[in-house]
Order: structure tokens, then C-alpha cells, then sequence
């Protein structure tokens, strides 16, 4: 007998004669209260976040300052913004960061829309979508990173190599995620349109593309981060301009503040792609309840 | 036993077309096969004549194979023998020539009320803008105008199958098939749709077949009634609901509603068959 048993339950009204009148009955219990969590108010959040960040850089510079971690590896927040300032001065930061979003941009979008007419195009026949699937999965599985040194050979040093590798970062994940919108496609729907003298044509466009959408939309956000990834990888490996190739001499060069400054525009960078994939996001799926990660 | 006076006819063609049959079922058999299993025959020798402008509506336990006699109509179906005929044309196995609406409003949610309604128009050629044009004036009337530029997602069960009903009746389509369309409305939203669809329908003049498990709902809307047994879908009976219309809702304590009533429920619960006569 546990001490969750409130008290023993009356006896259950029946008459002898019902089936039920044997059965045994278990001991009630106390019963479950639900716990809540009261959301704060925004300005409260807001607030606890930018103390947070400002916790954060300051303990990063205190513990340099105090010698607590070694600024040789670690840098420090005002290091960082000398580093930042030299480079500003030395006017080519922000070409390098143009040649990074616009291979971002282009490998995203070029890739995004590669990937959904493969995804899309596999609804028109069960047979070509069941031959072509164990390909698509094993792209998927390859890591991207390893096509990098081959597409440089192939596309060489400029701007095409950071797209391609965009896009073969980005392509597989819209083409999955088009195919499973597909496959979700209420055949009710197909149905609808077909009773209505509808072809497969008015099926594919009124019905298939824009009930896979959110679906496509949704592994966009995804592929920003994946294309921006791509792009860097490029610049890694082979590159005279972008934020990769900053970050990547800075590297070699023992230079820990000019590597943060890279990555502190990336960090940027990343936060107003993702704004604007959501926004286009929404512009695309009105009426269909999407929640945004 | 279908009814003789509409069961006879002379060859369609030459029949004068007031006298003839709106949409003719003639020996619809339908058998599917999986695999295999042995076929599983879901309806047998189903023929009916339907009147121009008539409401007939089609009661039967599950499994009776109405969905199956549907798709059969709406031309999404081969069957395995018989034949539809239309306005004397045979369009067995051919869609988009009768208007086909199911228990769920299938209102595609990425589109207004307004581009919903007009989708059927769209998906036979009409005109985006031409369509509109014709559906606004209908929305207004028919209780949709406040909701034209809204999602689908933010209506009540109700107005969303208004929209979907709505949608049905502007194909240029004169027989359109409701399958259960009321079943999913809570009691108080079905009564005033019934009286709705009463309303289209006489200002359409469509010809209506309608599906429903529910006896009271089917005598109420009809001018003749089928009842069908189950496995395989068979017509077990077939009558007149002789009701003048148009009819209040205290027509269900009226005597002939009664007797009606207790038409359906003897040959729906005896297994479909009728007391004095062999299935046709």
C-alpha cells in the first residue's frame, strides 16, 4: 500500500446479479496536479538575455585580463574589436563578405530550386520515383564536404566552386523534403480535382506544388545554414576572396581575434538570411499553418 | 424491386427529354480484387432511372458500397459490368461530368473562400477573374459574402461546408453526388444546412443524389429514397417520400413521414431485406 492511496473506493453499487458486481476494484489514488509554467512577460526575457551576452564577453575579458585563460588562444572581446577596426581600415572586409553571401544566395537558391523540380517531379511516376530513390538517399548520406577538393578541380577557384558546393550541400534535402510533401499529398484532394474533370496537369499544379510547399519552405531554413556552410567549406579549401578564406589565413597565421571577426560577420550573416527565408516562408504558405522552428 | 414507373423506358434516345431519365445506372456490378484473395464484390446489378431535378437519396448500412457506387458515377471508377448513362450518352468511366462532393469539405487551405468556390469553374476552363465574378454575387447571397477573403482554417465546420457545397453546385454540372455531407455537423448546424441545400437546390435545379446514414435527414430532403443492403450493395428498396414541399420541420410527426421512417428502419435493420420481396 502506497501512500499515493487517498482511501479505499466505496463499494461499487451492482446488483448481485450483474457481471460487474465481482470485479475487482483498485484502490483510488490521490489523483495528478498539473504543473504550469507561467510564461514571462517579453521585456523580462529580452532583458535576462542581454544579460546574459553581457556576462558572457565580460567574463571572457575579465578571466583574460586576470590571466585566468590564455588570450594567445582564447583572444579576448577587446582584441577581437581592434582586430575588427584594422580590418575595416583595410577596406577589404567587406568584399570578402559580398563574395561569401553571394555564393551563399546563389548556391541556396539555385540548389533549394534543384532540389524541389527533382522532389516535385518524382509525383509524376510511382516507377521513376522507386528507381531513382536508392540515389537520392546515398547523395544524402555522402558527406558533401568530401565532393570539395574534386569541385574545385573541376569549377576551379572563383565563385563557381563555393556555388556548386552550395548546391550540393542544399539540393538533396529540398529534393527529400519536396518528395515527402508529395507523398502527403491527400489523395481526397486528388480525388476532388479529378471528379471535377481535372487532368494530371491541374492535379500537379493546383494540388501537388502547393500542398508540398510547406514542405519545400520548411527545409529551406535548413538550407541557408547548409548553403552558407557549403560556401565556407569552398573557401577552405581553394579561395582569393570570402569570410572562409579570412578565417582560414587568420588560422595559419595564429591570429585567434581576426578568426573571431570572421566568425562573428558569419554569425550575422546567418541571421539575416534566416530572417529573410522566413519572411518569404510565410509569403508562401499563407493559409497553411506552419510553425517555424 | 425498383419502382416500375421510371424502371421501363424505351430506348433513351427516343424518348422525349422531359420524359427521360437525367442519369441512368443500368446493371452496375463492381468486384475488387487484391492479390490473390478472392474478388470481393462490393455492389451487384445496381440500375436506377433519376428524374430531372429530382432529390434521391441512397441509405444502407456500411459496407453497402455507396463510396464504391459514387466513384463509379463520378467517373474515378471503372466497374466491373454496367453502365451510367447521362442524358442518354453513355460516360461510364469518364470524369468531371457529374459534380462529386465527400463528407470532408476538401477546401484546399492555401486558398481563399473565394478562389475555393471558384475552383471547380477554374478546373473546367473558366476564367480566374470571369469565375470570380460569377461566385461573388452567389456568396453574397447564399450567407458566404462576409468570409470571401478568408482561409479556410478560420471558418466553422458549417460555413466551410457551405463553401464546399457552394463549389459543388457552380460546376456547370447538372447531377452532383453528396456523399454523407452533413455527417461530421453537430445536430443544430445540420438542420440548418439541410434547409440550405433545400434552398440551392431549387434555385439550381440540380438533379440531387444524396448518401446518408441518417433516415430522418434522407426523408426530410427526398422525393424518393433507395434503401441498399450490404455486401454486396444491392438496391433493396426503393420509394417515394410523398411529402409536399416545401416542408417545415414539423413534417417529421406527419403520418406518411412516419410510415416512411418505418420503411427504412425495418429493411436497414433485417439485414436489408424487404419483409414481402427479393432484392433487385
Amino acid at each position: 500500500m502506497t501512500d499515493n492511496v487517498l482511501s479505499d473506493l466505496p463499494p461499487a453499487v451492482a446488483t448481485t446479479s450483474s457481471p460487474a458486481a465481482h470485479l475487482k476494484r483498485p484502490l483510488r489514488r490521490k489523483g495528478v496536479i498539473i504543473a504550469h509554467e507561467k510564461s514571462w512577460k517579453r521585456s523580462s526575457i529580452w532583458t535576462l538575455q542581454v544579460a546574459i551576452f553581457i556576462a558572457l564577453i565580460g567574463g571572457w575579458e575579465l578571466a583574460t585580463r586576470l590571466g585566468l585563460i590564455d588570450p594567445f588562444f582564447w583572444s579576448s572581446p577587446s582584441r577581437i574589436y581592434h582586430a575588427f577596426i584594422i580590418v575595416i581600415g583595410e577596406g577589404t572586409l567587406f568584399q570578402d563578405t559580398w563574395f561569401t553571401f553571394k555564393a551563399t544566395i546563389i548556391g541556396f537558391l539555385l540548389g533549394s530550386a534543384i532540389g524541389a523540380v527533382i522532389g516535385l517531379s518524382l509525383w509524376w511516376s510511382i516507377n521513376a520515383a522507386a528507381v531513382v530513390q536508392p540515389y537520392i538517399v546515398v547523395f544524402n548520406a555522402v558527406p558533401k564536404i568530401a565532393l570539395g577538393p574534386l569541385i574545385i578541380l573541376i569549377f576551379g577557384i572563383g565563385i563557381s566552386s563555393k556555388i556548386a558546393l552550395a548546391v550540393a550541400f542544399t539540393a538533396v534535402i529540398t529534393a527529400l523534403a519536396a518528395y515527402a510533401g508529395v507523398r502527403a499529398v491527400d489523395d481526397d484532394l486528388v480525388k476532388l480535382t479529378l471528379s471535377l474533370g481535372g487532368r494530371r496537369r491541374d492535379v500537379f499544379l493546383k494540388i501537388v506544388v502547393p500542398s508540398a510547399m510547406p514542405w519545400i519552405t520548411s527545409s529551406l531554413h535548413i538550407n541557408i545554414g547548409l548553403a552558407l556552410a557549403g560556401a565556407i567549406a569552398g573557401e577552405f579549401i581553394s579561395s582569393q576572396y570570402g569570410l572562409g578564406k579570412i578565417i582560414m589565413y587568420a588560422g595559419s597565421t595564429y591570429d585567434m581575434a581576426l578568426i573571431w571577426v570572421g566568425i562573428i560577420i558569419l554569425a550575422l550573416l546567418a541571421i539575416v538570411l534566416y530572417g529573410a527565408v522566413n519572411w518569404l516562408e510565410h509569403k508562401f504558405t499563407r493559409g497553411q499553418n506552419v510553425k517555424t522552428i | 424491386m425498383p419502382r416500375s414507373t421510371l424502371a421501363e423506358p424505351a430506348p433513351p434516345n427516343a424518348e422525349p427529354s422531359a420524359l427521360r431519365p437525367k442519369l441512368r445506372l443500368d446493371g452496375l456490378t463492381h468486384e475488387f480484387r487484391t492479390g490473390g484473395a478472392p474478388p470481393v464484390k462490393a455492389i451487384e446489378g445496381i440500375t436506377l432511372d433519376v428524374a430531372p431535378g429530382s432529390f434521391v437519396s441512397l441509405i444502407g448500412q456500411s459496407g453497402c458500397g455507396k463510396s464504391t457506387l459514387f466513384n463509379i458515377m463520378a467517373g474515378l471508377l471503372q466497374p466491373s459490368a454496367g453502365r451510367v448513362i447521362l442524358d442518354g450518352e453513355d460516360i461510364t468511366g469518364r470524369a468531371g461530368l457529374v459534380s462529386y462532393m465527400l463528407q470532408k469539405d476538401l477546401l484546399l487551405p492555401w486558398r481563399t473562400i473565394l478562389d475555393n468556390v471558384i475552383f471547380g469553374l477554374e478546373i473546367q476552363g473558366v476564367d480566374r477573374r470571369e469565375a470570380r465574378a460569377v461566385a461573388e454575387p452567389l456568396m453574397d447571397r447564399y450567407g458566404l459574402g462576409r468570409f470571401k477573403t478568408h482561409y479556410p482554417a478560420s471558418l466553422s465546420g458549417g460555413m466551410r461546408q457551405r463553401a464546399a457545397l457552394l463549389r459543388t453546385l457552380l460546376c456547370n454540372n447538372d447531377v452532383i453526388l453528396l456523399d454523407e455531407p452533413f455527417a461530421a455537423l453537430d445536430a443544430q448546424t445540420r438542420f440548418r444546412m439541410q434547409e440550405w441545400l433545400l434552398t440551392l437546390w431549387k434555385d439550381f435545379g440540380r438533379t440531387v443524389l444524396f448518401v446518408t446514414h441518417d433516415v430522418d435527414e434522407a426523408i426530410f430532403l427526398s422525393d424518393e429514397i433507395c434503401v441498399l443492403s450490404p455486401r454486396p450493395g444491392r438496391i433493396a428498396d426503393r420509394f417515394d417520400v410523398p411529402l409536399p414541399r416545401p416542408r417545415g420541420r414539423n413534417v417529421v410527426t406527419a403520418p406518411e413521414f412516419i410510415r416512411a421512417k418505418e420503411r427504412c428502419l425495418d429493411l436497414l435493420f433485417s439485414g436489408g431485406q424487404p419483409a414481402d420481396s427479393e432484392a433487385a
